[in-house]
């Protein structure tokens, strides 16, 4: 099952790290690169779907009988721009909670905002 | 005509680039008001096309399920008014809380925003494609992160982050769900999907594809204890983004819950096979008493509304979970009557903040003399909370209880009325700060600004009329139950 499923199981390693990155980590921008292991599993898992045994990619050409399937492609290409997007605006926003608070991680930050609470 | 599906979520799409081109603040506001009204247009007309039953517009002229489609029918005919209606109020409400609130360089932009949220959430509602419905909801959501972020205060930027890295992974669960029963079916249209997924009952995968659906369903509308990212967002928002946001955000998740688990699984596989509407129940059960008992202690307003929203998402699902036509009526009421009901406290706490610069329940002792009508407001809406008559929130939440009387949830109609004597305590806590403290000294920011308080009272107004004649939101929740009754077990 190994041998036949490694891509599968490959996808599971990727996806469970990420999440893992995302949710032991207190800083913005390890939470990010988290999130992107995570989401770059998600679309080996669709591309996946599409590999047809012996098949080329899907281009017509002469000579060839079997191609992949285009669609999952197609889906990943949305989702992997979906993806940029966020991490585009994460990023954006982590650049500004640097500016605001002087760092990137969430506990300082957070430590910060209370300290002035109490201050005020 | 016969191209309203999708004009409906074309008319604010195409705002979005219009109002980030015109570069000039009033003109910006316009078009959004032009286009939330165009879009309420779109959903009234859809609305009474109901009675000739559902439409199908394929896009682009590719019939499905080769291509993408729209569909209307009475289960999210009524979100789609819901939800215009909603935006056009708030666009209404929005000039004069964002001039004030948002640097004036950056307000087309913030309209662009405010666009592409409502088109999102149009879209979610009216697609009939499961892979559309993913996309659709990374539009609205992406847009609120940027929406949130342009709060005032700087906490504002820590929960929108927040807010995107949980709302990620739930959309990102979406997504393997959604990969895993293309997988099995080879299609990725809900009408098709739901033609062949009953051959594959019982396959491993599919189970999983429900999994990852529901689990990340439950992130976006914040069901109690994935609910971590709600409070904040809404609290630190603008109060425009808020208004939105807390009226109608959450709900399209809510709908796209039921979409899915009906009309595209199947409620014999979700709830029959699976053990979703308990998992639900028992989430509703600690959603509703938990969270109201947290709203009970927090000092700012904002924040404590949020937690109520996150407790009132409890009743929603407490009905929809029940699965039977009375739960999902119920459900479906208290989403149209909370919607009206929260977006009328976030819009008079939009007004408190700009009047007095915080909301604070310390800065606002005494000022229920002071400001009468925005405080009555409160109070007016507050009671639908609560859920007193003569308030839209009293007839759900008797429909809700009925509902589950009816099958035997004791248990869980106990947590109805725990919570409900939670929100006397929490709706009594304003209640007596505004009205039984000495008023301070100090004068007031600014004078009241006559959109903002006009809109207040009309949602207001709209949640009494909703609870003296229920008429209208409860033939359209039942339209919409009966719409997939057949589709429940």
């Amino acid at each position: 099952m190994i041998a036949t499923h490694y891509i599968y199981w490959l996808i599971i390693v990727l996806m469970m790290s990420g999440l893992y990155i995302v949710l032991s980590h207190g800083h913005l921008l390890k939470k990010l690169i988290g999130l992107n292991v995570f989401q770059a599993a998600v679309f080996l898992l669709y591309v996946s779907f599409g590999k047809v045994a012996g098949g080329t990619a899907p281009i017509v050409a002469p000579g060839i009988e079997t191609y992949s399937h285009p669609l999952p492609a197609v889906l990943v290409l949305t989702a992997i721009v979906v993806g940029m997007a966020t991490t585009s605006l994460g990023l954006a926003l982590a650049v500004r909670i640097f500016r605001e608070y002087g760092t990137l991680e969430e506990d300082e930050a957070i430590v910060a905002e209370a300290s002035e609470h109490t201050a005020a | 005509m016969t191209h309203l599906p999708v004009l409906q979520v074309l008319i604010p799409l195409m705002g979005a680039p219009a109002c980030a081109l015109l570069r000039q603040r009033r003109a910006a506001w316009t078009l959004f008001l032009l286009v939330t009204g165009g879009a309420l247009v779109c959903a009234v007309l859809l609305v009474l096309r109901m009675e000739q039953g559902s439409v199908r517009y394929a896009l682009g002229g590719w019939p499905a399920p080769r291509g993408i489609e729209y569909v209307i029918d009475p289960l999210n005919a009524p979100m789609l008014a819901l939800v215009s209606l909603i935006a056009l109020i708030v666009a209404v409400y929005a000039r004069p809380s964002v001039e004030a609130e948002i640097e004036t360089r950056r307000i087309p932009l913030f309209y662009a925003c405010m666009c592409l949220c409502v088109a999102g959430m149009l879209g979610v509602i009216a697609t009939g494609d499961a892979f559309n419905a993913f996309v659709f909801l990374e539009i609205t959501s992406l847009s609120s992160y940027a929406l949130i972020a342009m709060g005032k205060r700087r906490r504002a930027l820590l929960a929108a982050f927040r807010y995107l890295i949980v709302g990620t992974i739930g959309a990102t669960f979406l997504l393997i769900g959604i990969a895993l029963a293309y997988a099995v079916t080879g299609t990725l249209n809900m009408a098709d999907l739901a033609q062949r997924l009953p051959d594959v009952y019982g396959n491993r995968a599919l189970t999983a594809a429900v999994a990852f659906v529901v689990v990340g369903l439950a992130v976006k509308m914040a069901l109690f204890p994935l609910h971590s990212w709600l409070p904040g967002a809404y609290a630190e928002a603008p109060s425009a983004v808020s208004t939105l946001l807390a009226g109608v955000g959450t709900k399209v998740a809510v709908y796209a819950f039921l979409r899915f688990a009906l009309t595209v699984f199947g409620g014999s596989l979700v709830f029959g096979l699976l053990p979703v509407g308990s998992i639900g129940l028992v989430a509703a059960c600690a959603a509703m008493v938990l969270a109201s008992a947290i709203a009970c202690f927090q000092r700012d307003l904002k924040y404590l509304l949020g937690w109520s929203s996150v407790a009132q998402i409890g009743y929603i699902v407490a009905g929809l979970s029940l699965a039977t036509v009375d739960g999902i009526s119920a459900g479906y009421l208290h989403m149209i009557n909370h919607a009206v009901t929260k977006a009328a406290l976030f819009a008079a706490a939009g007004v408190l903040l700009m009047r007095l610069g915080s909301v604070d329940l310390q800065a606002l002792a005494g000022l229920g003399r002071r400001m009468p009508w925005t405080f009555a407001a409160i109070l007016l809406a507050g009671l639908g909370l609560i859920g007193l008559p003569p308030t839209a929130g009293f007839v759900s939440k008797w429909a809700l209880v009925l509902a589950l009387v009816e099958q035997g949830q004791w248990f869980v109609v106990g947590a109805v009325l725990g919570s409900s004597l939670l929100a006397v305590v929490y709706v009594g806590r304003i209640v007596e700060i505004a009205w039984f403290r000495e008023p301070p000294e100090t004068p007031l920011l600014r004078p009241p600004a006559v959109p903002m308080v006009a809109m207040t009272w009309l949602l207001v107004l709209m949640s009494l009329y909703f609870g003296l004649s229920p008429v209208l939101p409860a033939a359209l929740a039942d339209g919409a139950a009966v719409a997939v009754a057949g589709r429940l077990r």
